[in-house]
């Protein structure tokens, strides 16, 4: 006779065996995941060690053959760059969000999807060479305005599908207590059912706006670059992303130095807007 | 006219006649009706949900609305604020008056202003703290001073019987409150707005006993300033709280009258099977 127990515990062990496999596979796919960013970030800040000091943060980059220089006006230009196309590029994609969920389920609601989503899926140097033919050829010059409207146009895909993501995950009975005091609609959506989705939103917000910051493609067609402060917007301007590529594709070891400096900055440039955003809308009711 | 004889018969009486025509005891007798609907039908997608409502509620006065499930309670309810607003493929007709007057001629928001519904399931806002759960149909309505919201918010708890409970921890998020605690706010929030007629679907099926006789008590206070409206499967509730009870059965009003007379001696069999518990 056979012990039936021993089935169980076969089965169980087998279970056991099952269940830490998948754990441990889990384990690894997270650590592959974060990997590249602890590397990334370790790696830029050895090899830009170097050239790090103050003077990088407060003064402009040197011509060829004399050494020091720093990033300052890259560093300006890409805060206002990425502004810009928030400015821009924001405010669309979460008005777009909103009349996708809240006030159409119509055809145009449909149409507007799926355009955003082949948006999102447009090369950004495409997006660059648009932004070229539509504001730089007719005003015949590279400036700031080209460069935001650029950003802003990549940042528009993410923020509406995040935004008609969370708007979706804001139940109707919000909805239905908000009308039903009265509240007129317009301000049911913007200052409630809007406040309810905001901590998902402010995450998607961040996501286009890392994704901008970093981006070169579109403002080398736009902003280009500029070795000196820009006294206007509607002139060219100088970018951190735009400065690494001309550095790193320079014959000269100290602007590759200069290049990895630039790439740790615009690392923590991202990671601190990223944390002062959370930390200033962090809705104190909000349940996670 | 006896209070008795308020049914569907000398509902369409009044309302069929011309206004100019009433006598003085006539016209004493509508104004004691805060809502009144004729004719109300609602369809889905042209399928109808309720037709040929014809109904007055009574000021100061809680009327309970029965039926089996599926009968067109809530439809019936949500018409009256406006809340197949935004239901695609709702379509409703007839009309509802309020004090005497078409609700066409007074504005959407001021309608549900003066028709405040508490829901089934509660829902505070999740984003917002007690304090301004409570006021946010205010704030959100128009600018008021924080003395005079203090003021509102305060009554309003006191009132909805969640002051005691609530009074130390005005800031804290509406969700750390117990299901029958945020009913109670939801209360409070349709309260503070200062409608005059308040509109309940099954606000206690999801609570516990104890809480549900919180909320009944609370809605026997309210009774004296407020016309109250109450959809409810519990009979017992009900006969205890109600002054009059609806039958609605598949979408029509069955019987209206008095809660004794309906729950003693009810004029129509199906009326009489439903309260013994034949169906439903
Ligand atoms: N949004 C809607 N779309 C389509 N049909 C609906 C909608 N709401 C209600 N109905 C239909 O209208 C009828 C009445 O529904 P209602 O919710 O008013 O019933 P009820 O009496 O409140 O039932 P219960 O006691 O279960 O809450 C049902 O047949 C239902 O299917
Ligand atoms: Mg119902």
């Amino acid at each position: 006779m056979t012990d039936y127990y021993s089935k169980i515990r076969d089965n169980s062990s087998r279970r056991k065996f099952k269940s830490r496999l998948m754990l441990t596979l889990c384990i690894l796919a997270a650590m592959l995941a974060i990997l590249p960013l602890v590397y990334i970030f370790f790696y830029t800040t050895i090899q830009g060690a170097s050239s790090l000091n103050l003077a990088f943060f407060t003064e402009l980059p040197k011509p060829v053959g004399e050494t020091g220089g720093g990033m300052a006006n890259a560093i300006v230009g890409t805060l206002i760059l990425v502004g810009l196309g928030s400015v821009f590029g924001v405010p669309v994609g979460i008005l777009a969000g909103i009349y996708v969920t809240e006030y159409s389920k119509n055809f145009f609601a449909n149409v507007v999807k799926f355009v955003t989503d082949v948006l999102s899926g447009i090369p950004s140097i495409i997006i660059g060479i648009f932004a070229y033919g539509l504001i730089v050829i007719p005003m015949q010059r590279f400036s700031a305005y080209a460069g935001g409207f650029a950003l802003g146009l990549l940042m528009i895909p993410t923020v509406t599908r995040i935004s008609e993501e969370m708007l979706k995950l804001v139940p109707h009975t919000i909805r239905e207590a908000a009308l039903a005091l009265g509240i007129p609609r317009w301000k049911t959506t913007l200052r409630i059912v809007l406040r309810t989705a905001s901590g998902g939103i402010v995450t998607g917000i961040l996501l286009a706006v890392a994704r901008a910051a970093g981006e070169t493609a579109p403002l080398l067609f736009t902003s280009f670059g500029n070795s000196f402060w820009s006294s206007t917007l509607d002139s060219p301007m100088a970018s951190i992303p735009v400065q690494i590529f001309n550095y790193a594709i320079s014959p000269y070891d100290e602007w590759h130095g200069k290049a990895w400096a630039g790439a740790f900055v615009l690392i923590s440039l991202v990671f601190i807007v990223s944390l002062l955003v959370r930390i200033a809308t962090r809705n104190k009711y909000s349940q996670n | 006219m006896t209070d008795e004889s308020i049914n569907i018969t000398s509902v369409e009486e009044v309302l069929t006649a011309n206004d100019a025509a009433l006598t003085e005891e006539e016209i004493y007798e509508k104004s004691k009706f805060s809502l009144e609907t004729e004719n109300l039908c609602v369809s889905f997608h042209g399928r109808e949900a309720i037709s040929d409502i014809n109904s007055k509620f009574r000021k100061h006065s809680i009327t309970a609305i029965i039926g089996p499930s599926g009968c067109g309670k809530s439809t019936f309810l949500r018409a009256l604020n406006f809340m197949h607003d935004l239901t695609p493929g709702a379509l409703v007709s007839g009309s509802i008056k309020i004090h005497g007057k078409d609700i066409s001629e007074y504005d959407m928001t001021d309608v549900r202003r003066r028709v405040g519904m508490v829901f089934q399931k509660p829902n505070p806002f999740p984003t917002m703290s007690i304090y301004e759960n409570v006021s946010a149909g205010l704030t959100l309505y128009k600018r008021h001073k924080r003395k005079e919201l203090d003021e509102i918010v305060e009554r309003a708890l006191v009132h909805a019987g969640l002051w005691e409970e609530t009074k130390d921890r005005l800031k804290v998020s509406a969700m750390a409150l117990s299901g029958g605690q945020q009913q109670r706010l939801c209360i409070a929030r349709t309260l503070a707005i200062n409608p005059e007629i308040i509109l309940f679907d099954e606000p206690t099926s999801a609570l516990d006993p104890i809480s549900t006789s919180r909320i009944e008590e609370t809605l026997h206070t309210l009774k004296k300033d407020y016309t109250i409206i109450i959809v409810t499967h519990n009979m017992q509730q009900a006969s205890r709280l109600s002054d009059y009870t609806s039958f609605f059965f598949l979408g029509k009003l069955i019987e209206h009258g008095k809660t004794r007379t309906i729950f003693t001696s009810p004029k129509n069999t199906l009326t009489e099977e439903y309260i013994i518990g034949k169906f439903g």
